[in-house]
C-alpha cells in the first residue's frame, strides 16, 4: 500500500509526523525531482564517455595528424566534424580537447574549493587581524575583472612550466598554469561565502561546548564547523566548474591559453573566427560542446541549489 | 440577525512537490452582522488558508479552491472577478495579520501605507488622506500620530505597529475584519491591549470580526462564537459560554485542559494533547483526531463524523459524547 | 555619513595600494619590454643596457614601483650608466595623473585610454541599457507568472544564455546576420570594426555596426540579471507586507510596482551599481571578434607587448572605478532603504 492510499487512521500518532529524512536524503528527494538537473547529470556523463571513452575509438596521435592536402574539408564521412585549418580530424581533436578543458574545469576548481575553505575558514574563525589582511586580498583581486587578470597571470607564467609527459603522452605546460590562474583568481567568493558560515555557526552552542573542552582549533574548524558548511560550498563549487570551463575556454580563445599542439575546447576556437564563413564547422562542433558541458553543469548546480537551500528545507 | 457572511463547503488543497496538502476540507460556517467569531486551533489546522481563501490571498498555483461559495452581502466571493475582489478585500473585508514587524512594507512611510486604501477605496484626495491618516493613528492610540505618521515602520515598536496595521485594516470602516492571531507575536501586556483596542473600535465601527487564534484563552473575553477546527475540518461549533461549559468533542476537551487557568488546583497538571497533528499530505479517511483521541472507537477509524447538533446552536463532529464516553 | 564616506575613501586607498603592487610585481614578468621599445634590432647588449637604463629596469623593483606610482621629478637618474645621475626624471607618478609612456606609440596612456574610453562605453552602456530594460521586464513577468508554461520554457533558455560563450554567441550571430543574411539576400550586419571606412565615422555608422556586439554582450548579460531580478522579485513577492498590500484591496499594479518593486530595487541597484565600474574593463572577446577599437582591445594588444605603462594603466582605471562605484553604490542603498543610516 503507499502513503497515498494509507488512510490516516490506520496510522499510528507516529507514523503521522513527517517521516525522519536526513538533509541528504531530502536533499537527493529534491535533486531528482529538478528535471533540468537530471537531464543535466545525464547530458555531463555522456560529455564525459565522449570525452574519455573516445580515446578508445581514435588515438591521439591521430587527433594531431595533419594532412595539409585535406585542409578545411567540411564534415564528410571520413571527418564527421570535418578538417581544421592544418587538415586535422576535428572530431578526434574535440574528443582530446575535451579531456583537457573538463580536466582544467575539474581541478581547477579543486584548488579553489581548498583554497577558498582555507581562506574562509581562517578568516571567518580567527577573526581580527587576519580577518582583514586575507579578505582585503580577496577584495583586492575582485576590484580587477577576472578575464583581465587571468590574462595577465597567463602571460606571467606563460611558458614558464616545461611540457609534461604521462603515460606515453605529451601536456603542454600551459595546462597545469591554466589550472593554477583559474584556482587562484576564483576563490574569492567560496572563501566568502565560507567566512560568512563560519562567523555564524562559531558563536553556536555547539561550537563552544568543544571549545570549553579543550578541542583543538584544528578540530573545532575541521571536525566541528566545516561540515556544516558543506551544502552551500557543494553549490558553489559545482557552478564554479561551468565558470572555470568557460574561463579555460576564454584564455584559450585568446592564445594565451592551452598552448598547442594540445587541444582545448577552447585554443580549437582560437583561430577559427576567421574562417567563420569558409569553414563553420571550425568552431561549431567545439563552441557547441562547450555550451553543452557549461549548461549541463548549471542545470546541475541549479538542482543542487534547490535541493540544499536550507530555506526551502520544509516540506 | 441576518448572516454577512455564509461559507459552504470550502476547500482548499496545496499542490507540493511532496503531494497535495489537504489544507482545508470541506468547511461551512456564517458570521453575522456585528458578530466576534473566534477561530480555534493548533498551528497548520488550517484555520489563517480557509480565511486567505476567501479574499483570494491563497497563491494559485500552488494553492487551489477546490469547490465551496462564500456568500458574503448576497455575492458569492469566489465568483467574482479580480477586479471585484480587490473592490471587497479592504473597503468591506479588512485583514490584519500575525506578524506586525513583516507585514508592513518596509520601504514607504505609515503615512504612505496608510493613504493608499483610503485613496483607492474612497477615492479621497491626497490631502484628504493625509488628514484622515492622522486621525486613524490616534483612533488607534499612537501618541504624537502628526509627526510619527511620516516615520516608516521600523521606528515603530511592535505594539506600535500593530496598531499602525489596525488604523490600516478599518481606515476604510469595513463590515468584516479578519484578525490572523494578531497578538500572537507580541508581548502578553500588549496583547491585552491590542485585544482591547479591537474591541472597542469594533463596537464602535460595528464591525462583525474573525479572530484567529490557537488560545482559547484570548477567546473568552472578546468572543461571542467558537469555532475549533482540526486539520482543516470544523470539529465544534458553539457559543463562547456553551463551548466553556460542555465541551462537545474531544478535541476542545483537551484543548480546555491545555489551558492554564487561576483557578485550577495546584495538584492538577496543565494536561498536553498527546501526540501530533495529522500529515495533510494524506486524504483523510475517518476522524482525524481518532488516532489521538482518548474516545476512539472502531467507528471512528472508519468514518468521519459530520457536524451535529449536540444543544442548542451547539455542532460537534464525533460520534462520542466526551461526557460520558457514550456515542451519540 | 560624511563620515562613512571617509573611513570607505581611506579603505579604498589601502586596497588600491594592494592591487597595484600586486599587479606590478605581475608586470615584471609578462614579456620584454626591451624588445617592444626597439623592435626587433635591439641585439646588442650595449643596446640593450641603454634602454634597460632609459627605462628604469634596473633599478630593484620597489624604486621602479614608487617611481610609477609617485614619479622620479624629485630625483636625479643615471642615463648614461656612469653611476652617476645626471638628469632631472621627467615622470610624475600615476598619483599625480600621470601613467606614463606607452613603449609602442610614444603617446601618454592617459590620451590612449582617453581615445578608446568613449568606444568601449557606448558599446557597454548600450548593451548594459538593453540588458536591464529586457530583464527587468522579463524578470518581472516571469516572476508574477511563476510555474507558467512561458515562465519555464524562458527560465530554461536563460540557462543557455547564461551558459553560453561569449564568443560562440558571437560568432553564431555573425554567421547568421553577416553570412546568411548576405547569401539570402536580405539587408546584413556589419562585423567588422566601429564604421565603413569608405562612409566615416558617423553616428549612423557606430549605431549600425553596433548592433551585433551589443546582440551578443546583451544575450550573456541578460541571463544573468533576469535570473536575478526574478529571484529577487519572487523573494519580495512572498512577504507578507505583499500579502498585506493585497489585503488592503490595491490594485495588482500598485502591489506590483509600488510595494514589490520599491523593495526589490535595493539588491537591483546594487548589483547594477556594482558591476557598472567593470564595464569601463571592456568585453576583451567581444572587441576582439567584432574589431571594436575598445580598452579590451587595448588592454590586449599591449599585454602581448609587454606594454606595462598602459597595461597597469587600464587595470588601475578600473580598479579605481570598482572602489568609487562600491561607495557610491553605498551610498544610494542608504538613500533607497529608510532602515539604513550610516554614522
Amino acid at each position: 500500500m503507499t502513503a497515498q492510499t494509507t488512510s490516516i487512521t490506520q496510522l499510528s500518532a507516529d507514523d503521522l509526523t513527517a517521516p525522519p529524512l536526513s538533509l541528504w536524503q531530502l536533499a537527493w528527494l529534491r535533486f531528482r525531482r529538478h528535471k533540468l538537473a537530471v537531464f543535466g547529470c545525464v547530458t555531463l556523463v555522456l560529455l564525459l564517455l565522449y570525452s574519455f571513452g573516445g580515446a578508445f575509438v581514435r588515438t591521439e596521435a591521430y587527433a594531431n595528424f595533419n594532412d595539409t592536402s585535406r585542409r578545411l574539408e567540411p564534415p564528410s564521412s571520413e571527418h564527421l566534424f570535418g578538417t581544421d585549418s592544418i587538415g586535422r580530424d576535428i572530431l578526434a581533436r574535440t574528443i582530446y580537447g575535451g579531456q583537457i578543458s573538463l580536466f582544467i574545469g575539474f581541478v581547477a576548481v579543486f584548488i579553489e574549493t581548498i583554497l577558498g575553505i582555507l581562506v574562509g575558514a581562517l578568516a571567518g574563525y580567527y577573526g581580527g587581524k587576519l580577518d582583514a589582511f586575507l579578505m582585503r586580498i580577496a577584495e583586492a583581486l575582485l576590484s580587477i575583472p577576472t578575464i583581465l587578470l587571468l590574462l595577465v597571470m597567463a602571460k606571467f607564467f606563460g611558458g614558464k612550466i616545461p611540457e609534461i609527459h604521462i603515460a606515453g603522452r605529451t601536456f603542454s605546460g600551459s595546462v597545469i598554469v591554466i589550472i593554477a590562474i583559474i584556482g587562484a583568481t576564483s576563490w574569492m567568493y567560496l572563501a566568502r561565502i565560507v567566512r560568512a558560515e563560519f562567523l555564524s555557526l562559531k558563536e553556536n552552542e555547539f561550537i563552544l561546548a568543544a571549545r570549553a573542552t579543550g578541542t583543538s582549533n584544528f578540530q573545532i574548524i575541521f571536525y566541528h564547523i566545516l561540515p556544516n558548511t558543506f551544502a552551500p560550498i557543494i553549490v558553489s563549487s559545482t557552478l564554479s566548474v561551468a565558470n572555470a570551463i568557460l574561463a579555460e575556454a576564454y584564455i584559450s580563445f585568446l592564445g594565451l591559453g592551452v598552448q598547442p599542439p594540445t587541444a582545448t575546447w577552447g585554443n580549437m576556437l582560437e583561430s577559427s573566427a576567421k574562417y567563420l564563413d569558409s569553414a563553420p564547422w571550425l568552431w561549431f562542433f567545439p563552441g557547441m560542446l562547450i555550451l553543452l558541458t557549461v549548461l549541463s553543469i548549471n542545470f546541475i548546480g541549479d538542482g543542487m541549489r534547490d535541493a540544499l537551500d536550507p530555506r526551502s528545507r520544509a516540506i | 440577525m441576518t448572516s454577512l457572511l455564509q461559507v459552504s463547503g470550502l476547500r482548499t488543497r496545496f499542490h507540493t512537490p511532496e503531494g497535495i496538502v489537504h489544507a482545508v476540507n470541506g468547511i461551512s460556517f456564517h458570521v453575522n452582522e456585528g458578530e466576534t467569531v473566534a477561530v480555534v486551533g493548533e498551528s497548520g489546522c488550517g484555520k489563517s488558508v480557509s480565511m486567505m481563501s476567501l479574499l483570494g490571498l491563497i497563491p494559485t498555483p500552488p494553492g487551489e479552491i477546490v469547490s465551496g461559495t462564500a456568500v458574503f452581502r448576497g455575492n458569492d466571493l469566489f465568483k467574482k472577478s479580480e477586479k471585484e475582489l480587490e473592490d471587497t478585500r479592504g473597503r468591506e473585508i479588512a485583514m490584519i495579520f500575525q506578524d506586525p514587524m513583516t507585514s508592513l512594507n518596509p520601504v514607504l512611510t505609515v503615512e504612505r501605507q496608510l493613504i493608499e486604501s483610503l485613496r483607492v477605496h474612497l477615492g479621497f484626495t491626497k490631502e484628504q488622506a493625509q488628514t484622515r491618516a492622522v486621525e486613524l493613528l490616534e483612533q488607534v492610540g499612537i501618541p504624537d500620530a502628526k509627526r510619527r505618521v511620516k516615520d516608516y515602520p521600523h521606528q515603530f515598536s511592535g505594539g506600535m505597529r500593530q496598531r499602525v496595521m489596525i488604523a490600516m485594516s478599518l481606515s476604510c470602516a469595513p463590515s468584516l475584519l479578519i484578525a490572523d492571531e494578531p497578538t500572537t507575536a507580541l508581548d502578553v501586556t500588549i496583547q491585552a491591549q491590542i485585544v482591547e483596542l479591537v474591541t472597542r473600535i469594533r463596537d464602535s465601527l460595528h464591525t462583525a470580526v474573525i479572530w484567529i487564534t490557537h488560545d482559547l484563552g484570548v477567546v473568552a473575553g472578546i468572543a461571542d462564537r467558537v469555532i475549533v477546527m482540526y486539520a482543516g475540518f470544523i470539529v465544534e461549533e458553539a457559543n463562547v459560554d456553551d463551548l466553556y461549559d460542555s465541551p462537545g468533542h474531544p478535541y476542545t476537551v483537551s484543548l480546555l485542559a491545555a489551558l492554564p487557568r487561576v483557578d485550577r488546583r495546584r495538584d492538577q497538571r496543565l494536561k498536553s494533547i498527546p501526540g501530533a497533528p495529522p500529515n495533510m499530505l494524506i486524504e483523510p479517511r475517518g476522524c482525524p483526531f481518532a488516532p489521538r483521541c482518548e474516545f476512539a472507537l472502531e467507528k471512528c477509524r472508519q468514518k468521519n463524523p459530520l457536524l451535529t447538533q449536540v444543544g442548542p446552536n451547539h455542532t460537534a463532529a464525533c460520534w462520542v459524547n466526551p461526557k460520558t464516553g457514550a456515542l451519540r | 555619513m560624511f563620515q562613512f564616506i571617509l573611513k570607505r575613501l581611506a579603505q579604498g586607498v589601502v586596497l588600491l595600494l594592494i592591487v597595484s603592487i600586486t599587479l606590478f610585481l605581475l608586470m615584471m614578468e609578462v614579456g620584454d619590454p626591451i624588445a617592444t621599445m626597439g623592435g626587433r634590432t635591439v641585439t646588442r647588449p650595449s643596446d640593450r643596457e641603454r634602454l634597460t637604463r632609459q627605462l628604469g629596469l634596473d633599478k630593484p623593483i620597489a624604486v621602479q614601483y614608487l617611481y610609477w606610482l609617485a614619479g622620479n621629478d624629485w630625483t636625479q637618474i643615471d642615463t648614461d650608466g656612469d653611476g652617476i645621475p645626471d638628469k632631472s626624471g621627467t615622470r610624475l607618478g600615476i598619483l599625480r595623473g600621470d601613467f606614463g609612456k606607452s613603449l609602442v606609440t610614444k603617446k601618454p596612456v592617459t590620451e590612449m585610454i582617453a581615445e578608446r574610453i568613449p568606444n568601449t562605453l557606448i558599446l557597454m552602456l548600450a548593451s548594459e541599457v538593453v540588458t536591464i530594460f529586457f530583464a527587468l521586464i522579463f524578470g518581472i513577468y516571469s516572476a508574477l507568472k511563476q510555474y507558467s508554461t512561458l515562465d519555464n520554457i524562458l527560465t530554461t533558455l536563460l540557462f543557455v544564455g547564461y551558459s553560453m560563450p561569449i564568443f560562440f554567441i558571437s560568432l553564431m550571430s555573425m554567421y547568421l546576420f553577416f553570412i546568411l543574411f548576405k547569401k539570402w539576400g536580405l539587408p546584413y550586419l556589419p562585423t567588422v570594426g566601429m564604421f565603413d571606412p569608405e562612409v566615416g565615422k558617423t553616428p549612423l555608422q557606430v549605431l549600425w555596426h553596433m548592433i551585433l556586439p551589443v546582440m551578443s554582450l546583451s544575450v550573456i548579460y541578460f541571463a544573468a540579471y533576469s535570473r536575478y531580478i526574478r529571484g529577487t522579485m519572487l523573494e519580495v513577492l512572498s512577504q507578507d507586507y505583499i500579502r498585506t498590500a493585497k489585503s488592503k484591496g490595491l490594485p495588482r499594479r500598485q502591489v506590483v510596482y509600488v510595494h514589490a518593486l520599491k523593495n526589490a530595487a535595493l539588491p537591483i541597484v546594487t548589483v547594477v551599481g556594482l558591476d557598472l565600474p567593470f564595464l569601463l574593463g571592456g568585453a576583451v572577446v567581444t572587441e576582439r571578434i567584432f574589431a571594436w577599437p575598445g580598452m579590451g582591445r587595448l588592454f590586449l594588444d599591449h599585454l602581448s607587448r609587454a606594454d606595462v605603462s598602459v597595461v597597469m594603466g587600464s587595470l588601475m582605471l578600473v580598479a579605481g572605478a570598482v572602489v568609487v562605484f562600491q561607495i557610491l553604490t553605498d551610498i544610494v542603498y542608504a538613500w533607497l532603504d529608510p532602515r539604513i543610516r550610516y554614522t
